[in-house]
């Protein structure tokens, strides 16, 4: 946890050198790191510099509160399994509950295009109501501006969430050990090929869904089975599983060796990926998490997610070990590898 | 996935893996090319230079369509694409090559109307959709893809859809493969030969390899058991000092080849007389074109295209990783000027270049593992 | 060059050009059937897709052929050392088709 310390604390250069803003500083890879670790930061956090978390657990006052924000940017709004309104709510709440805190409230800001229909606002503002409720988070603020025809693809939405600190939870890259294991809550790919084919450029049918949800209960029932052994926690959206343990290699100078036979994969995300040429582990998910464990706890954490409505497709997925340190390798049952890097921009679909 | 997992099957994996080590003299180097640019990634995404045994070294060959397509011509294409009446349709494996002034993805950032699809027939698609707009498809690929092309060439012309032209890029893999034998720091030893180009071609252009040069080569397909099955056959043609051409993938691959697409591609296309590959030069007769049938459809006549030649910095060393003569490691720019994120040269631009691959999959890897178990 | 998949059959239209639906674990395409003129499958065959066309038509023969023999690899094998150990033949006699 760290504290709002004073403006004594000597200022980090900025050490970003790209001369624009190009789409991949968006795309949750290797460019945005370089803009939040060689802008932002520097200029913004006076505080010791700490691994990158989802959310900032602070004191104010000697009450400890937690804090996130997150902005939604979806093409097409509706898709199968959810829209953005419910990813606005979810995705903030999943940052707070990945970073040991329980959402309480939620502002929230639109960013609206002229011309968008109300309707589509109406229905939107509803999908986020009905998401709060069964997030049990409530939304008491917000702001709204509209600019012209042309800009903000119809709607952006930005949510900022406070919650406090679930009890018994002390996570940081840091804790991480050799040996510890990699837990995942569920199949991955689901939301970022839904939205894919969502977008039908690809021609491509499939019975998938995004997987938006609230992963709070999942995070709720780990805590209170395994709490002080869970080490650290992740929700893998843009980017994949592959960005979220490239980030913690690099955060705790391990490295991380998962067993490709044991990742959840749904049929429907695994042919779409064949046939696209993606890696399932750089699609982005919205109702899934990672968390490390330490080893003897393993199993119980397995079975406390197991137990839970929504965790029945559990599993673990691979440890913590010395070498690559600073990569993800996955190894197949063979005896085959591949490292697996965060990319630099979205993944694309390839022929070749 | 059948027709998928059964070639990815552990236990049989093991077993042929056994099989190679029991075949490969262990006082013998030996020095394998794949051809192809699928193979290439189907090795590092498989892992599949773990379980070989380290006498043998595979080398990657030029056939990443992607990484031979000179810096200039995706010029041209881009420059069709300022016009903003032009829909400039690709595959994805175009969106990140980089032109003189970005690729087309930083291109489609700064407003031009940039779009990914899957088939060409979904760019004729674009075409009849938007009357008003050209679309423009930048066609890549060998023999695998050509013959796509060509029918949906066809297709345009047959149904009077005028708002659409193809700008040309295909290759042919065989003139690759000479450049390669003719390369005089060149020692390959046999040949893994490419599983879906040779759907189309069939497994006699190869003879000529077999016979004159005296390369064992196996036609294979990508799945790990494909491409050590395929090392099997060439490891037992080089023990009983045999070359001739196998189809590893029979399954798939008809020894005449596909004759409904050769048709195809002998109505629409004809070869260049000449093509630059980029990193190996000019190569006679290894490219097609669109011929005056389809002049309407082709984008080289419908556009003014710029068609200037633009060389690669002589630092960068795709030439010779491409003809397998030096590893991707081994160019003094590999991982610190050229990266993915940042490409000098063609092969680190494509996911299946040989720099590419051995970067993204590979190169964090070789100092710091010794043995790799798989976790509990 | 060049990823294919394979796929199955699932339904066939004839409209001006030959098409089919294919499915791939659950995910469908119209795939289309230019290229296999001489020799159009009928739902159930499976295909090889690439680029949205059926490139061939895959033999289910072969494919038993191929997995068989490599099962074979192994029990040649367990064969050959059988016999060596009987004391019946020279021990470089490997791997032998």
């Amino acid at each position: 946890m760290s504290t709002v310390t004073s403006i004594d604390q000597p200022r980090y250069k900025v050490r970003f050198r790209d001369p624009q803003i190009e789409m991949a500083h968006g795309a949750g890879g290797k460019a945005s790191r370089r803009l939040i670790e060689g802008l932002f930061l520097p200029l913004l956090c006076e505080a010791s510099p700490e691994p990158l978390s989802d959310a900032a657990h602070v004191r104010i006052n000697g009450a400890s509160i937690a804090i996130t924000t997150d902005s939604f940017v979806v093409k097409p709004l509706r898709f199968p399994g959810g829209s953005i309104g419910e990813l606005a709510v979810n995705g903030t709440v999943n940052d707070l509950a990945v970073s040991g805190a329980r959402a309480e409230v939620l502002v929230t800001t639109f960013v609206l295009e002229a011309g968008l229909p109300s309707s589509v606002l109406e229905e939107e503002v509803r999908a986020m109501a009905d998401t709060a409720r069964q997030a049990g988070v409530t939304i008491v603020g917000g702001d709204t501006k509209v600019v012209e025809h042309g800009k903000a693809d119809r709607m952006y939405i930005s949510t900022c969430g406070v919650g406090s600190p679930i009890a018994g939870l002390h996570l940081s890259a840091g804790a991480v050990r050799p040996g510890d294991k990699i837990l995942l809550s569920g199949p991955i790919g689901d939301h970022g090929i839904t939205i894919l084919l969502a977008r039908g450029e690809l021609d491509l049918e499939a019975n998938l869904r995004s997987d938006t949800r609230s992963v709070l209960p999942l995070v709720e029932a780990l805590a209170s089975a395994v709490g002080g052994s869970i080490r650290w926690m992740r929700d893998p959206t843009r980017g994949g599983v592959a960005t979220s343990l490239n980030e913690l290699t690099r955060d705790c100078g391990l490295g991380v060796v998962l067993r490709e036979e044991s990742i959840p994969l749904r049929d429907e995300v695994r042919g779409a990926c064949e046939l696209l040429g993606l890696d399932p582990l750089h699609i982005a998910n919205e109702g899934q998490f990672l968390a490390v464990v330490s080893p003897e706890c393993a199993n119980a954490a397995l079975e406390s997610l197991r137990a839970t409505p929504g965790g029945h497709e559990a599993r673990i997925i691979g440890e913590i070990r010395k070498q690559p340190a600073g990569a993800v390798l996955v190894v197949t049952s063979y005896g085959g590898s591949r490292i697996v890097d965060m990319l630099v921009g979205d993944p694309l679909p390839r022929i070749c | 996935m059948k027709y998928v997992d059964e070639f990815r099957e552990p236990a049989l994996i093991t077993r042929t893996v056994e099989e190679i080590k029991r075949l490969a003299d262990t006082q013998r180097q030996y020095r394998i090319m794949e051809v192809c640019g699928g193979h290439t990634h189907a090795i590092y995404r498989f892992g599949l230079k773990d379980v070989l045994p380290s006498n043998i070294e595979l080398i990657h060959g030029p056939g990443c369509p992607v990484c031979v397509l000179p810096m200039g011509r995706i010029d041209d294409g881009l420059s069709m694409a300022e016009d903003p009446s032009v829909i400039f349709a690709a595959f994805g494996d175009m969106m990140r090559v980089p032109g003189t002034h970005g690729s087309p993805l930083e291109h489609k950032a700064r407003g031009m109307d940039i779009r990914i699809v899957y088939s060409p027939t979904d760019a004729l698609k674009l075409a009849a959709k938007n009357p008003d707009r050209h679309v423009m498809f930048f066609a890549i690929g060998f023999e695998t893809t050509a013959p796509s092309t060509a029918l949906t060439l066809m297709r345009a012309k047959a149904e009077g859809i005028r708002n659409f032209s193809v700008f040309c890029n295909h290759v042919t893999i065989i003139p690759a493969i000479r450049a390669i034998l003719d390369s005089p720091d060149m020692r390959i030893d046999a040949f893994i030969g490419p599983g879906h180009v040779s759907t189309v071609i069939g497994c006699r252009p190869y003879e000529w390899i077999a016979r004159s040069e005296r390369k064992p080569i196996a036609v294979s397909g990508f799945e790990p058991l494909d491409i050590l099955q395929g090392i099997v056959m060439l490891l037992r043609q080089l023990r009983d000092g045999e070359s001739k051409v196998e189809n590893q993938y029979k399954r798939v691959v008809p020894w005449e080849g596909n004759r409904a697409a050769l048709r195809v591609m002998a109505e629409v296309f004809q070869l260049r007389p000449y093509f630059e590959w980029r990193g190996m030069g000019f190569i006679s007769q290894s490219a097609l074109r669109i011929n005056d049938q389809f002049a309407a459809w082709d984008a080289e006549h419908r556009f003014h295209i710029p068609g200037v030649r633009v060389t690669d910095p002589k630092a960068a060393q795709c030439g010779e990783v491409l003809k397998g003569v030096l590893k991707p490691a081994q160019c003094k720019l590999f991982a610190t000027e050229c990266t993915p994120e940042r490409p000098v040269g063609a092969l680190m631009v494509s996911s299946e270049g040989s720099c590419a691959a051995y970067f993204n999959y590979e190169h964090r890897k070789a100092s710091t593992l010794t043995n790799i178990s798989v976790p509990a | 060059m060049c990823l294919a998949i394979p796929g199955k059959v699932v339904e066939l239209f004839h409209d001006e050009r030959p098409t089919a639906l294919v499915d791939v674990v659950g995910v469908k395409r119209r795939i289309d059937l230019g290229l296999l003129q001489d020799d159009l499958p009928e739902p159930g065959d499976w295909v090889l897709i690439h680029v949205g066309f059926a490139m061939s038509r895959i033999s289910e023969g072969d494919a038993l052929d191929q997995l068989e023999m490599l099962t074979m690899l192994g029990e040649q094998d367990a064969a050959m050392a059988e016999v060596r150990g009987l004391g019946m033949t020279e021990p470089d006699e490997r791997g032998s088709p």
